[in-house]
């Protein structure tokens, strides 16, 4: 591959992976709001 | 209370696999990658990546926020989430795109998925051992053309699988889908993009090293991006590719509270959508295509079909020489991969009919997805029968093109201008687990609205070129002209006699299509090019070839026209459903 192909490759991928990387990390760290929210999984009671 | 607020999402991860679900489509697989050699290589990323943060991410943060609003006032479909955004009484109507958009594209859409489906049982019976590729080309014009029952008994199983789900509910039918599909898909891509990479040139057929292909989409050809048509195509690629303007993403955030996140779980869904596309999209049709065919060989395949026509007609082929189980894992992958891409994507097409039946004439959730699946399969019937008239791309064209970009931009306009910026904003904001930077709200009141009025403005040539049938009375006016078709006759000739795999007589009378399309010695780009001069000399020898092409675009010109008839009957009967709704809410006091 040439040099140029190779960076914007590895520029874009590197920077797709790293933000979807990001955001997703921080949906699993945030922290669930106060019931009731807007899902079922993590009730107390089922609904 | 209106049946469908009892729905809900069952867990935060579910509902943004499913959101990414429904924007990951086949397009990330098909359209991307070809989008992006034909329009500057690697600077193709530099105008993807503006339009992106201009207008994709914008739209994501509008529909999102627009959908949660819209549901706590008990609105799960645009008619009335749109109504509820200003005192004017029209915005129910505009709101119909986002119902009609949704049953259009589901009526096709779901047809190729089915496609995809037949393509997967294909692999494992290994249907194409021992083919050659104009002979795996064949299968795939046989089955649009409908020279069996098969892709009939696939598209119904397609639909029935899509209600049923559908039927399941939000938590129970579309997450867990979700939750399957998107983690199965992401495993096959991968899969595929490390064998698509490591081909080696001479083994097992291969010609060029994957990695040329990589090169070749990667290569940036900076010139290009001062080109409006570049911009128009990233521009084009952004809306398609996440879903927006179709009404699923308001319908889909409907179902959360006013306190949680939307703002996060929109750059989730909306990255991650990237990320299939640019990571892995980008690393499975071109290398293996120019592993095998070469630069040239791409470009003639492409101009045969696109990236559809690569992925069906000529992936199947490149598998097998792959060879033995590894030949037949390559092939269920790719099409499921494209089955579950597909999948996510109509599902989500459903439930914003299915919201509005729920919340405005309380159906129940399983009566409103049998009803879904009735409308989709009576829309869909003329582009599964009349494929070859041109009827898919009709309905392509101006529900899953058009349509889009009008709803998009009026939308845009009512949430920064009508609704209002600072209201909006504090939409975006409320309940949210990251910053949103305050640019985005200059951007949102006067980029993006410029931007898709840009794209809507440059959209004008192309629908008038539809409205006219311009490619078509360009055909008839060529099957009239004798001069043209001699200058073709040439011009294909000599382009013939240049392929080191072209043999004069394979253009004799007595050398049979069926001797041809079994030829082991002919590469797929020198067939397509005795197919078409094959077809030029029998329009220069026979008088009557001509009047019969002209018939069959006459009638190809009735059928688009019917097409759009339908099309418009279909939008003039969702207003009046809407009509009878708003009625019905007044006389309930509801509004």
């Amino acid at each position: 591959m040439s040099t140029g192909a190779l960076l914007m490759m590895i520029i874009t991928q590197g920077v797709f992976v790293l933000v979807t990387g990001y955001f997703f990390y921080r949906v699993l760290v945030s922290k669930p709001k106060e019931e009731p929210d807007s899902f079922s999984e993590n009730d107390d009671v089922p609904r | 209370m209106a049946k469908a607020e009892a729905a809900g999402w069952g867990s935060r991860v579910g509902l943004i696999l499913a959101m990414a679900g429904n924007a990951v489509g086949l397009g990330n697989f098909l359209r991307f990658p070809v989008q992006a050699v034909e329009n500057g290589g690697g600077a193709f990323i530099i105008p993807y990546l503006v339009c992106f943060l201009l207008m994709g991410i914008p739209l994501l943060f509008i529909e999102w926020s627009v959908g949660r609003f819209g549901g706590r006032g008990g609105n799960h479909s645009t008619p009335f989430i749109l109504d509820s955004m200003d005192k004017r009484k029209f915005w129910k109507y505009i709101g119909v795109f986002g119902i009609f958009t949704n049953i259009a594209v589901a009526a096709y859409y779901c047809y190729l998925e089915s496609w995809t489906l037949s393509y997967v049982y294909h692999s494992v019976v290994d249907t194409f051992s021992g083919s050659t590729q104009a002979q795996v080309a064949g299968h795939f014009n046989n089955y649009v053309g409908l020279n069996s029952m098969e892709p009939i008994i696939f598209w119904i199983l397609c639909l029935l699988l899509n209600t049923w789900i559908l039927s399941r509910g939000l938590s129970g039918g579309v997450e867990k889908a979700a939750k399957i599909g998107m983690p199965l898909l992401l495993i096959f891509g991968a899969f595929l993009a490390y064998k698509s990479i490591t081909i080696s040139a001479g083994e097992n057929g291969a010609i060029f090293d994957g990695l040329a292909g990589l090169d070749f989409l990667w290569t940036p050809k900076f010139d290009t991006i001062w080109e409006p048509k570049v911009w128009l195509a990233a521009a084009g690629q952004i809306f398609f590719t996440l879903s927006i303007g179709m009404g699923s993403i308001q319908c889909y955030a409907s179902y959360i509270r006013s306190k949680d996140d939307v703002a996060l779980n929109a750059m989730s869904a909306g990255w991650m959508n990237g990320f299939v596309e640019v990571v892995l999209g980008s690393s499975v049709i071109i290398p293996i295509a120019i592993g095998y065919f070469g630069i040239d060989g791409l470009k003639e395949l492409l101009s045969q079909g696109g990236g559809l026509g690569l992925g069906f007609k000529t992936l199947p082929y490149l598998f097998e020489q792959w060879g033995g189980i590894l030949g037949l894992v390559a092939g269920v992958a790719w099409f499921g991969l494209l089955f579950f891409a597909g999948v996510t994507s109509s599902l989500a097409m459903g439930t914003p009919v299915m919201g509005f039946l729920q919340d405005e004439f309380n159906w129940k959730q399983t009566t409103s997805a049998w009803m879904f699946g009735a409308v989709v399969f009576v829309l869909g019937l003329p582009t599964v029968l009349f494929f070859g008239y041109g009827v898919f791309d009709e309905y392509d064209f101006w529900a899953g093109t058009v349509s889009l970009v009008i709803f998009a931009f009026v939308e845009t306009v009512l949430f920064a201008w009508i609704f209002g910026i600072n209201r909006g904003w504090k939409e975006i904001t409320d309940g949210a687990d990251i910053k949103v930077p305050v640019i985005f709200k200059f951007i949102i009141k006067f980029v993006t609205p410029v931007l898709l009025g840009w794209v809507l403005i440059n959209s004008i040539p192309g629908i008038w070129d539809t409205l006219s049938h311009k490619a078509s009375n360009e055909k008839i006016e060529y099957y009239h002209d004798k001069d043209a078709i001699q200058k073709s006759f040439v011009e294909q000739d000599s382009l013939l006699r240049l392929k080191e795999d072209f043999k004069p007589e394979y253009l004799e009378d007595s050398y049979t299509d069926k001797e041809l399309d079994a030829n082991r010695e002919v590469s797929i780009s020198t067939y397509f090019l005795l197919k078409k001069q094959k077809q030029t000399m029998s329009l220069l020898n026979d008088s009557e070839q001509a009047d019969k092409l002209v018939k069959e675009e006459t009638k190809t010109k009735l059928f688009k026209n019917l097409s759009r008839a339908l099309l418009l009957g279909i939008w003039l009967l969702i207003a009046y459903f809407v009509y009878v709704a708003y009625k019905k809410r007044l006389k309930e006091g509801r509004n």
